[in-house]
Parts: structure tokens; sequence; C-alpha cells
């Protein structure tokens, strides 16, 4: 894989550290040994279920929480005595917490308090913060008379213009609308490449996570379960779990016929017999029930009776269902053979793009299926 | 669509006509009646029809109803002060440090002074602290004193007491209702921009709450400026408030139009006391939670 933006932040200055911090909520365990080192300038992501402890754990880098057990370092102090106003992190709220008492300006000044700076310096930082986040001439608005994006912004210009060294954003776009956030999403990534700031985002939505993070967490009842950078999470999901919480994989049990030179041969019913190296091959959860093959459902291509195809193998199936979404279509198949293992039958879900002069197919067609061993996943 | 606006409206109307018109009957008219008097003459257990504005002229110019007005406001204006600085602290603690689900069993609690009438729980206030009262001999009997104190009864201290106590659920009610209404990611963003506790509740908290302040100071000091049991009672008849001497006027002395005079004026007053204090602070109304 090429080098991704992450490789080049230097790797010398750990910018968060957490050491195996536990936290209990009485009997609950709500972070169970959580070991990360976020990078100085990085986009870091926590992302996971609700409940998963991505919440609690950006908390406790913020001060709001105290940990039962290990230690977080920010910029290498440890932050076990330091109280919440004294982190040199800022944080947006989940809802914004726009002070509804102030103007727009006096929310972006409210933690210039105790700047020496003049006031009228002051009211030019808080003029740039604005004008960072589009809302240039927008200080003598009341807070109430704000739209949730514009809310958004504020809270950012607020956290930003304290140039803090970690920047903490809480599920900040899920309130938004998708346009909406689709849009905050570009932006954010862009400010976060001006100002250079390191950026914690807490999200449940993988999609924003992938679109915006070098990397991300992926965690589950309090534990990380990987931490990867977007293209290798979801190209190789280290198990099954992270799999189906990252996008969509059909999974179709496996069988493993023998290992030779790091290269693991298993079959899978309808797909046949394939050699997997070693980066193809991920741990498996610990409660499933046998080794399992997935893949993703654009990695797979339709193809019609006369096509021809580059892809090294070929699997004939049944169309089930059609799902057309304008610019994808999505095909539920019957493999031929999927059924052979037990006599369940394993649809799998193929995207197809709807590209000029490539008709949706219909229900109850037979078809091929060209696809290549080098996207298939092993989890054992 | 106009149609049925107007049934809506008609509904409404239909719905808030009793009431309308009882308090029409029962506020509006006495009120009207008290303000034609006050510009009649007395004729001396009658009054005479004849348009005057000497009542005024009297109550404006009479120095034992001057006397009389300043210590009301004062007596009011100390028991706003007392009540409203004692019922924050209880407010923010039944908001910000009771558990939601025995919130409902505090504002019970707070509530439970109202359960005996207001009239026993003042000649309470005088049996506690009347000359032998409770205080006075619970001191003298432990030695701390020789002499029972004589400053806490028959006195406006003692008014200012026994008020304070009375209003204390009215001034706690509207300050919690207002501190609940405070998203508590509010104080958190107050603490992550680098502000101590203390400064995030000077310059988070109390502006926000200050709605729930105002409503408290108005529902305490409108209604204790015409208290009469108090002080009747714990102030022994000797130091009357306005309304005592509304009620000598009234009733003691037959002077109707005098009495009224009194009393529109006193309402006068009131009235415009709340205005300007309102004006004072309308920028902590405008805020929209």
């Amino acid at each position: 894989m090429s080098e991704t933006r992450y490789d080049r932040l230097d790797a010398a200055t750990p910018m968060i550290e957490c050491r195996g911090v536990h936290k209990h909520y009485g009997d609950y365990h709500a972070l169970r040994g959580i070991d990360l080192t976020i990078r100085a300038g990085e986009f870091f992501s926590l992302l996971g279920p609700s409940g998963c402890g991505k919440t609690t754990l950006l908390r406790t880098i913020a001060g709001f929480e105290d940990i039962s057990d290990g230690a977080i370092l920010i910029d290498e102090k440890r932050m076990d005595e330091v109280p919440a106003n004294k982190r040199p992190t800022n944080m947006v709220f989940q809802s914004y917490a726009i002070f509804p008492h102030l103007t727009v300006a006096q929310n972006v000044a409210f933690g210039l308090r105790r700047d020496p700076r003049g006031k009228a310096e002051k009211a030019a930082l808080v003029e740039d913060a604005l004008a960072m986040v589009g809302l240039r001439g927008y200080g003598n608005r009341a807070a109430h008379a704000l739209s949730g994006g514009q809310r958004q912004r504020v809270a950012l210009a607020r956290a930003l213009i304290l140039k803090p060294k970690v920047l903490l954003l809480d599920e900040p776009l899920s309130a938004l609308d998708r346009k909406m956030r689709e849009q905050m999403q570009v932006e954010l990534i862009k400010l976060q490449r001006q100002v250079g700031i390191t950026f914690v985002l807490v999200t449940h939505d993988q999609e924003e996570a992938l679109v915006m993070s070098d990397r991300i967490a992926v965690m589950f009842e309090g534990e990380i379960a990987q931490l990867d950078g977007p293209e290798a999470l979801y190209a190789r999901p280290a198990n099954r779990r992270v799999a189906d919480f990252i996008g969509v994989m059909n999974f179709l049990p496996a069988r493993i016929l023998g290992e030779k030179d790091g290269i693991v041969t298993a079959e899978a019913p309808g797909l046949g017999v394939v050699d997997l190296p070693a980066r193809q091959v991920s741990r498996a959860n610990p409660d499933d029930d046998g080794p399992t093959i997935g893949f993703r459902p654009e990695t797979m291509t339709l193809v019609g009776p006369n096509q021809t195809h580059s892809q090294p193998r070929e699997t004939n199936a049944t169309i089930d269902e059609v799902v057309y979404y304008g610019d994808m279509t999505y095909y539920d198949l019957r493999l031929d053979g999927a059924a052979a293992m037990d006599g369940k039958a394993r649809p799998v879900r193929i995207s197809m793009r709807n590209v000029f002069g490539r008709d949706v197919q219909d229900v109850g067609t037979r078809t091929r299926l060209a696809w290549s061993p080098g996207s298939l996943v092993l989890f054992r | 669509m106009a149609k049925g606006l107007d049934a809506q409206a008609r509904q409404g109307y239909a719905l808030i006509a009793p009431p309308f018109l009882y308090a029409l009957l029962i506020l509006a008219a006495p009120l009207l009646t008290i303000l034609t008097y006050s510009f009649l003459t007395d004729g001396y257990l009658e009054v005479v029809r004849d348009f005057t504005l000497a009542n005024y002229v009297q109550v404006w110019t009479d120095p034992i109803v001057r006397t009389v007005m300043m210590r009301s406001l004062t007596v009011s204006a100390l028991v706003t002060l007392v009540t409203v600085l004692l019922a924050f602290p209880v407010a923010y603690y039944v908001s910000f440090m009771v558990r939601p689900e025995k919130k409902a069993t505090w504002l019970f609690l707070i509530t439970i002074p109202f359960w005996t009438s207001y009239l026993i729980r003042v000649f309470l206030w005088k049996v506690i602290l009347g000359y032998n009262g409770v205080i006075n001999s619970s001191l003298t009997g432990l030695g701390i004193i020789d002499e029972p104190l004589t400053f806490i009864l028959y006195n406006v201290n003692s008014i200012v007491i026994t008020l304070a106590h009375a209003y204390a659920p009215f001034a706690i009610l509207p300050i919690f209702v207002a501190l609940e209404k405070i998203d508590r990611s509010l104080l958190e963003a107050g603490r992550d921009l680098g502000e101590s506790r203390a400064m995030t509740f000077w310059r988070v908290t109390l502006p926000l709450a200050m709605p729930g302040v105002l409503a408290a100071v108005l529902i305490v000091f409108i209604p204790t400026i015409g208290d009469y049991v108090t002080p009747e009672l714990i102030g022994g008849g000797k130091i009357p408030m306005i309304a005592n001497l509304i009620q000598v006027q009234m009733l003691a002395l037959d002077n109707r139009p005098l009495g009224s005079a009194l009393a529109v004026t006193a309402m006068a007053i009131v009235a415009l006391v709340s205005v300007v204090f309102l004006f004072i602070n309308r920028r902590f109304l405008k805020v929209r939670l």
C-alpha cells in the first residue's frame, strides 16, 4: 500500500498516549485497558457502536472523567492531576454547547478572558477565527439565531482560537443533515491541515471515519479491536466484527485445507479452492464458530453472457434481488454450489456502478461473477 | 384555512372565558371601586360622591405615610434579598447535586411549610422568637445569655425572619426551574475553555439562572410589601407596614377614600419598582435556552 499522510507525520512526537487506561462506573467496566498513541498533527478517529466507550475515552482525555487505572499523557506530560480547565485540549461538544446568553463573538472570545492581550487585539483574533470557519461578520448575532451548521462552526472557532495542542470532537456532525454533514467533513479536513492541530474525532459513522481520518481506532465494549489507517481497516479488517462494522462484507464458511510457506489454502462453497497469502489472513473473533472467507460487494463483477473479463476466477450465480440506488445497483446473488456444504442458502451482495452502457440486470437472471482471490480475506 | 383558524380561535376564547369573567369579577371590579373611591370625598361613615384629589395630596404629604411606605419597601427589599440568597443554594443543590430520581422528593419536602396555614406559621415564629420563646429560654437555660434577647421580636428583624421563611418555597421553585433548563454541557464547555468551577458558575450558570432569580425576586417582593399579618403579630402592631395603615383607614377609621388612595399609591409604587427592576435586568430575559 502507498505511503499515507500518517506515515509522513513525525513518529517521534506522540501527542496523546493512553497506557492501560481503565474506567469503571460501579460494576460497569467502560474502558478495558486502552493502549493508544496518537501522533502530533494526526487526524485520529475513535469509531464504534454506541456504548463502546469511545466517548468515555474522549472525555477522559479532556479531563471530564477520571480514569480508574492507567495513565494518560498529553504532550509527554501526565494528566492525572490536571483538571479539565488546565489541559491543553479543547472540545467541540455533540450539542455544540454554545452559550445562549452570549453573542457569537462573545462565545468565541470566552476562553480569552485571561489572555493578556488588549481588547482590540482580541477582537481581531475573534474576527480571524470566525473568518477561518466561514462566519466572517457574524460576531454580533445572538447565539440562538444560528442554524445547526453555524453553531458547529462557532464551536470550532471558540476552541481553535485558543490554539490547543489537541482538538477533541464528540460526534460533531451527527446533528447535521446529510448534505451539510458531507460539506463539513471536507471543511474539517481542510481546517485540520491548515492549523496542524491534532484532531481526535469520536463517531459511530464508519463512512465519516474513513473519509476524514489518518488513522482509526475501532472500539467494541471498551476495547480497541483494531487500529489502522482507513484503507487497511477496510481492506484487511482484523476480525469479522470489524469487517461487519466497516462497510458491507459478505461472509462464507471456509475450510482450511493446508498451510505452506505462510500461504493458507482454503475452500469456500461457491468460490472453490483459493491460496491466500498471510496478509489476507486475519485472526477471527474468539466467539466465531469457524473459519470464514469474506469479500466486499465491489470486489466482484457481474459479467454479461458475451462479455470478456481479465479476472482470474469466475463463478456462476443467480440474481435473487436487485436494489437500484441511482449511481449504484446492489444485487443479491446465489452462488452456484454455495449451499453444497450444508444446504443453507448463502446470498451474497455485489455492487455495480451504473456506468453508461451497462444495463441493470433482472431478478432471476443467470449470470457470471468475475473475481480475484486477492480481494478475499480469511478469518480463522 | 382561515375558517379553521377562526374555529380554533373561538375554541380558545371559549376556554378562557370562564376564568376571564371570574377574574373580571373579583379583580377588576374591586380595583375599579378602589380607584373610584380614592377620588371621592370622605363624609364620615359614608363616601360622598364629590370628586377630589385631597386624598392623594394627604397621602403624598403625610410624613407618617412616607415613613410607613419606606419601611414597607425596606422590609420587602430585605426579605427579598434574604429569601433569594438563601433559596439559591437550595435550588442549586436540588438541581445539581441531587440524583434525578430523588428530585421530586426534594421538591415535595420544600413545599411542606405550605401544609399548615400561614397564620399558624406566623404564630409559631412568635413562639420561637418571643421574650420567653424557644430561642430565649434555650439560650438562658444553657447559660449563654443572662437576659432574653430583645432584638428578635417586635421589630423589623423578626418580620424579615418570618417573611423570608414563609416565602422561601416561592423563591426556590423558579430558580430551580431555571437551573434545570441549563444544558450541562455548557458547564463543561466553560471548564473546557479554561475557567475554574467558580468562574464557570459566575460566567455561565448564574447568567443563565437569572430569569429564575428575577422571577423569584418579583414573586417575593410584590406580596411582602402588602403583607398584613406578620407586622401585626410579629411586629406587635408597633411597626406597621403599608397594609396595616390601609386597614386602619379602611376599617378602624372608616375613611375609605383615604384608604383607597393609600392602596392605589402603594400599588403604583410596587408596579414602578417592579418595572424599573425588570428594565435594569432586561438583558437576562432575552436568553432563549
